[in-house]
């Protein structure tokens, strides 16, 4: 769930105006996207890359280590499968509001098949200085630039003023995960955590969670053994019960999924919970000393 | 979405699970005139709540003349906030022992998880908290059917010896249909073994995964109404995730995660935050119907406008915020900050359109948003 500059990108829906605009956008910033697919535009050349009808088709002749789906939500099942069936290592899905049923079926299918799922509704990935997958300002200097502290978010636009908030501090990202706000993610907080733990560039994790669901709880199980230092952030501390807030993941009922639950938990596991996100750099600051 | 229990009933009969005769009705006449073709029944008021029970909002009748004064009672009264407009009036099933059963999507795995206690007819809730080894699950792979025999393995361990058969054949009924009917939630309870040995759903509770109604439409349509406020059911109509708050301070943010927490810091500051309202997502050229509900809310004496963009592009909300300002001229004042992709463009916008300077931080605008509601000068 890290992409490095060095991996092969597959834009599905690439002629899309939303993928068009954003491919634009990740090839300037230095994403190797080597093709696209469209089902209904095959054979034409869109942002400067050969268009294939299928992931398939693309694998064979410019194969891809990593497929960004820009896809309609009833149409993101069938895109996800054609790419973990064409053999793809990873799969990043961006689109908002895909059934769940759908979410399930192609996560089981994907863990069948070896393949890394990130999302649905994610922003995306960010490896500064190198490439970024999905829709994230990685070209905003003030926001992102390379530097030690992994982050892992279930948000696009909090992620981003964590990013700014590392940056106003003085540091930098080894990586942005954004693992998406949906209640079934392919990706979840804790798995985004075993890989920032292992991964070499990475000195400390900002996590940025939301009330609604238990990642925070099942990650903060992990939090407790690892070497690096984790400052976090959770919203939805002043969001009123069973009323789902914008993303379909982010609803608590009773103690379940509260914020009192997740602050509880991660606190319990040693890691350090702020009131707002402008304390993340000082708390860093101290984190690293 | 809440599908109803009478229709969330005959979508489970339709799946081959037994449920009482009844019919729904809306008047007293009416529940008297089932009560007198069915004999004794319970009469149970149409509110997604839980807890009905408890609440007086299912009782039995042995007479049509007690079904028509508990329908006089029922209809029109309040229970857990929702005004009853509907009640169900069903064959009284005389029951040896209630189960509870239930299928859902889990995130782990995933899996989709079914669920059974030998505790039925009570909260699970209640009974997670003092018998947790009562509820049992067992995780089925979301692209798997329930196997008869797992399903019978699984009944074995709570249902009566002679009826585990025809409680397996409920669980795979009800796993196919949590499935084809795309439901977050599909629970019975109590799952009734009646003296005759049949097994029957004395309630049903059906929740449609709000992603999954455009091919769910039958469904979709029969889902209970929401309880919203007028600003609302006008956002929701708009596309705009809005929810009403008490408090006076009004947030137009980008993003769920970014909005929850414009609300969380103006709490934590001292404020008092008077909605969510994001313009993220696919939302975000609708910053100036979003503008205009914001001050249609009575409440709101200062504005706080946080964007921080990624796939929202803040130049595009930022026109048509500024746009709409100058349509409208609210006297309200608004404190912005903005970062993110068009940050820079946007920021001249401000400046050009409104002569207003954007915070550095969200922390700043938030105290200056707070300190203007309050009274104080901005």
């Amino acid at each position: 769930m890290i992409v490095r500059g060095h991996e092969r990108v597959l834009v599905q829906g690439i002629t899309g105006r939303q993928a068009t605009y954003w491919t634009a956008r990740m090839q300037e910033y230095g994403t190797r996207i080597v093709a696209g697919t469209s089902p209904r535009k095959a054979g034409i050349t869109h942002c400067g890359v050969p268009v294939h009808g299928t992931p398939g088709e693309a694998m064979e002749v410019s194969p891809f280590d990593v497929a960004v789906l820009f896809v309609p939500p009833l149409s993101v099942e069938v895109a996800a499968l054609d790419a973990i069936e064409a053999g793809a290592p990873k799969l990043v899905i961006l689109t908002e509001h895909v059934p769940v049923r759908d979410v399930m079926n192609l996560i089981s299918a994907a863990r069948a098949a070896g393949t890394e799922v990130v999302g649905p509704n994610t922003a995306g990935l960010v490896t500064p200085g190198e490439c970024f997958v999905g829709f994230m300002p990685a070209f905003d200097p003030s926001i992102f630039r390379p530097g030690r502290i992994g982050v892992v978010s279930r948000s696009g636009s909090l992620g981003t003023l964590a990013c700014l908030n590392i940056v106003r501090t003085g540091y930098g990202q080894s990586a942005f995960v954004g693992i998406g706000g949906d209640p079934v993610l392919g990706t979840r907080t804790r798995d985004a955590l075993e890989v920032l733990e292992q991964d070499r560039r990475t000195e400390a994790v900002v996590l940025i969670g939301e009330i609604g669901g238990d990642m925070e709880e099942d990650a903060a199980g992990y939090v407790q053994g690892m070497s690096k230092r984790v400052v976090a952030f959770i919203a939805g501390r002043a969001a009123p019960p069973d009323r789902r807030m914008g993303h379909a993941g982010a609803i608590f009922q009773g103690d379940r999924g509260s914020y009192e639950s997740k602050k509880l938990a991660l606190e319990g596991a040693g890691a350090v919970v702020l009131d707002t996100p402008s304390e993340i750099g000082p708390a860093l600051a101290r984190a690293l000393r | 979405m809440n599908i109803p229990e009478h229709v969330a009933k005959a979508v489970l009969a339709e799946a081959g699970v037994q449920v009482p005769v009844g019919a729904p009705a809306t008047t007293p006449e009416a529940a008297a005139r089932t009560a007198r073709r069915l004999g004794p029944v319970m009469v149970k008021a149409q509110v997604p709540m839980g807890g009905r029970g408890k609440a007086g909002g299912i009782r039995s009748s042995q007479t049509p003349d007690e079904a028509y004064r508990v329908g006089t009672e029922l209809i029109g009264s309040r229970l857990g906030g929702h005004r009853v407009a509907e009640l169900l009036v069903e064959e009284l099933v005389p029951t040896v022992s209630e189960l509870y059963a239930a299928v859902l999507n889990h995130p782990h795995g995933p899996a989709r998880r079914v669920v059974l206690s030998e505790r039925g007819g009570v909260d699970i809730e209640e009974t997670a908290r003092t018998d947790p080894e009562l509820i049992l699950t067992l995780d089925i792979d979301p692209r798997v059917d329930l196997q008869a025999e797992t399903a019978r393995q699984f009944a074995a361990r709570a249902a009566p010896d002679a009826a585990v058969p025809a409680v397996a054949d409920a669980l795979v009924r009800m796993y196919r249909l949590h499935r084809d009917s795309d439901a977050d939630l599909l629970e019975v309870n109590p799952l009734a073994v009646t003296d005759a040995g049949d097994v029957v759903a004395l309630d049903c509770k059906l929740v449609l995964d709000d992603a999954a109604a455009a091919r769910q439409p039958s469904l979709a349509a029969a889902a209970a109404p929401e309880p919203l406020t007028d600003l609302e059911r006008t956002a929701r109509d708009l596309g705009l995730q809005f929810v009403e708050l008490e408090g006076d301070i009004g947030v137009i943010a980008n993003g769920a995660g970014l909005t929850m927490t414009t609300m969380d810091v103006i709490a934590h500051l001292g404020g008092r935050p008077a909605n969510f309202l994001e313009i993220g997502g696919d939302a975000y050229t609708k910053a100036r119907p979003a503008l205009g509900l914001l001050l249609a809310h009575d409440g709101v004496r200062s504005l706080v406008v946080n964007f921080c963009g990624a796939f929202a592009r803040t130049d595009v909300m930022i026109d048509g915020l500024t746009e709409a300002w100058l349509e409208l001229r609210p006297d309200v004042p608004a404190f912005f900050t903005i970062d993110g992709t068009g940050a820079s463009e946007a920021r001249k916008m401000l400046r050009r359109r409104l002569g207003l300077e954007p915070y550095a931080t969200m922390d700043e605008a938030i105290t200056a948003a707070i300190r203007a509601a309050d009274g104080g000068s901005a």
